[in-house]
């Protein structure tokens, strides 16, 4: 049933591209249709793993067994991730189908977007290390093409520094893959940490050359401060919708989770390395809140504010303890569903009244309410306002903080949160409350036709997410969930003994 | 300097010569292709040569020629048709218990008909690259020829 993942998404994107052009509706359909099914396959993974009492679910390739042929691993890390991307993809691929109508060609658009989907996926389900390098460079160059979708200066600008950076990005990954198997002479994830366990103390410091190669890579990929400059011009560039899939999982999938994947499973690092990552954390935190405070373009100021939060989740994950990473995990889910959702209202804006900045935003006499409830509540979510779910992820970032005597970290992260609070004050006060406040403005009461069904669908959708997805850290929940899924990375090296087990 | 008078691709000796070669060399491609399991070479290496035969055409005979007898609404689909082939070849694995497992015969080493799914799987790759990078070559020129109206 794994390999379904990157089937579904591909064989779409090669019929839409074959039969698109017969019928203007064809796209829509078949891209929705796949996506439907590729939540409910996700969900159904995840019961699978938890009714069978399984820590992992492994499928080869071919029917080759393990250290030779391609193995695909799912546990209950990926198939949490496996759940977000797909809902997220399908909460997008709803709204792109009356956001994307301004756009000449809708039929590639939904090729590139599927294209990009099955990378993802892929890069998710893989155990193997090359193939988690094709994927990348899969959804990586649907995502380079996404960017430079509206072929306007300002458009193929962002996306050829993107393509750049992120072509250095996988030269360096392959690169580090180059050097692993030369001395490991294996590919598969599982395979290698049972080979790195065996070996000589004076072959550590390759080791260590190797991690750096690919935290260096990977960072790029996410978008972590030293390496970010790629961001915050290819994000807004980008439509609404993919705008939102990049700052939602693409950055999270391609960088986060296969950095978290080789990092815990795969080497057994030590604790400088937990230290650079933790410090990578901080200083993007930071960086990325304060550079986000003085924007005035909506969709810039996200991702900055991407950025900050990236910060946070590899802080979380930086401190290595089983809270920390937990915390960084939930962080990380909670981050896509509201980022997402932030980008959607940004579309919506755009869509609406012409612009994302926030000061013209003010100036029109506009009467939104769906996107506006929805920006209420990314907004409150984002800065961690108590009953939605970016509350009770960044207190559990906090907590471990604490817990494991990382004072500063603590307080880093509160100061990073109340400055969110204030970003996205500024956010709300241009885009709501402008009558009161700000004063001297002529306010230009222009027609502007409200956004069509599918895209307050999806905003409203993925805002019953944000309220909901709290419950997740409720004890009972949280045993079945979230703990399974950060102790499969506190256990590191128990992956390749869980993974040998069960082909 | 003749062929200033016609402003359609190049000389006269070029034009002969491609027509000569040109079948020659997408034979050359599909000899590539079809041995890619016995020779060096395969799917990847046979659809380069495919697109340069087709690069070769337009650039002796000139683009317009070319467009005239050729539509490129085509293009895309022939390689999204490469695309699906080879998922096809895939997916047909199931049969067999799994994804990718080699459900048609093996059959005896060394023979043009073996190995099973290898050769269809690079032909369905010619297809895509062949295609694929034609397309990219076309979009190039195209691109070209729109700046020049300006």
């Amino acid at each position: 049933m794994l390999p379904l993942f990157v089937i579904l998404p591909l064989f779409s994107a090669f019929i839409i591209s074959i039969f698109g052009r017969v019928n203007k509706y064809f796209g829509d359909i078949f891209a929705n249709f796949t996506n439907i099914l590729l939540v409910f396959i996700s969900f159904l993974t995840l019961y699978l793993l938890n009714i069978n009492d399984l820590s992992a679910i492994t499928y080869n390739v071919g029917g080759w067994r393990l250290p030779i042929g391609i193995t695909l691993v799912v546990d209950y890390y990926s198939a949490l991730m496996l759940i977000i991307i797909n809902l997220v993809s399908f909460f997008v691929s709803v709204y792109s189908i009356s956001y994307m109508e301004k756009y000449t060609d809708k039929t590639k658009y939904y090729v590139l977007f599927m294209l990009m989907l099955s990378g993802m996926n892929g890069v998710v389900i893989s155990g193997d290390l090359f193939n988690i390098f094709v994927f990348l460079e899969v959804a990586s160059i649907s995502s380079y093409s996404l960017v430079a979708f509206g072929v306007e200066s300002e458009e193929l600008e962002a996306a050829f520094k993107y393509l750049v950076l992120g072509t250095i990005a996988s030269s360096l990954i392959l690169l580090s893959i180059a050097i692993i198997y030369s001395y490991a002479s294996s590919l598969n994830l599982a395979h290698i940490a049972l080979i790195i366990n065996r070996l000589p103390v004076e072959k550590v410091l390759l080791t260590k050359f190797v991690i750096i190669l690919l935290i260096v890579g990977f960072c790029i990929k996410s978008a972590v401060v030293p390496f970010h400059s790629w961001l915050p011009d290819a994000h807004p560039s980008a439509p609404a919708p993919i705008s939102a899939m990049l700052s939602g999982i693409l950055i999270k999938t391609l960088g986060i989770y296969t950095m978290t994947r080789i990092i815990f499973n795969v080497f057994f690092v030590g604790e400088d390395i937990f230290k650079l990552v933790y410090w990578l954390g901080i200083v993007s935190m930071l960086a990325g809140v304060i550079i986000a405070l003085y924007q005035l373009d909506y969709k810039r100021l996200l991702a900055y504010s991407s950025i900050s939060h990236v910060g946070y989740i590899l802080l979380g994950i930086g401190l290595g303890t089983p809270l920390g990473i937990l915390g960084g995990i939930f962080h990380l889910l909670n981050h896509s569903v509201i980022k997402s959702l932030l980008f959607l209202t940004s579309g919506s804006l755009e869509y609406s009244l012409g612009t994302r900045d926030l000061l013209k935003i003010s100036q029109t006499n506009q009467r939104l309410p769906i996107t506006k409830f929805a920006m209420l509540i990314g907004s409150l979510s984002i800065s961690g306002v108590p009953p939605f779910n970016g509350f009770w992820s960044k207190l559990i970032i906090i907590i471990a903080c604490v817990q494991s005597k990382k004072l500063f970290a603590g307080f880093v992260a509160i100061l990073v949160s109340v400055l969110t609070l204030s970003v996205f004050i500024k956010v709300l006060k241009y885009g709501f409350y402008k009558k009161s406040l700000i004063e001297g403005q002529e306010q230009k009461s222009i027609e502007v036709k409200d956004v069509p069904f599918w895209m307050k669908f999806s905003m409203l959708g993925l805002a019953l997410l944000c309220v909901f997805m709290g419950i997740l850290i409720f004890p009972n929940i949280r045993d079945v969930l979230l703990v399974p899924a950060s102790d499969i990375l506190a256990r590191g090296y128990e992956y390749s003994k869980i993974v040998f087990m069960n082909k | 300097m003749k062929q200033k008078t016609n402003k359609e691709g190049m000389t006269l000796i070029v034009k002969t010569i491609t027509r000569l070669t040109v079948l020659l060399i997408v034979l050359y491609a599909i000899y590539i292709t079809l041995h890619g399991h016995l020779t060096p070479g395969g799917g990847f290496a046979g659809g380069v040569i495919l697109a340069l035969s087709f690069v070769h055409v337009v650039i002796a005979f000139g683009k317009d020629f070319v467009m005239k007898k050729f539509s490129k609404e085509i293009l895309p689909i022939l390689e999204s048709f490469g695309g699906l082939l080879f998922l096809i070849i895939a997916v047909l694995g199931f049969i067999g218990g799994s994804f990718f497992k080699n459900v048609f015969g093996v059959g005896k080493s060394y023979n043009l008909f073996s190995a099973g799914q290898i050769m269809p799987s690079n032909i369905a790759i010619m297809l895509k690259v062949g295609f694929g990078m034609f397309s990219a070559f076309l979009c190039l020129i195209l691109f070209v020829h729109k700046d020049e109206d300006k």
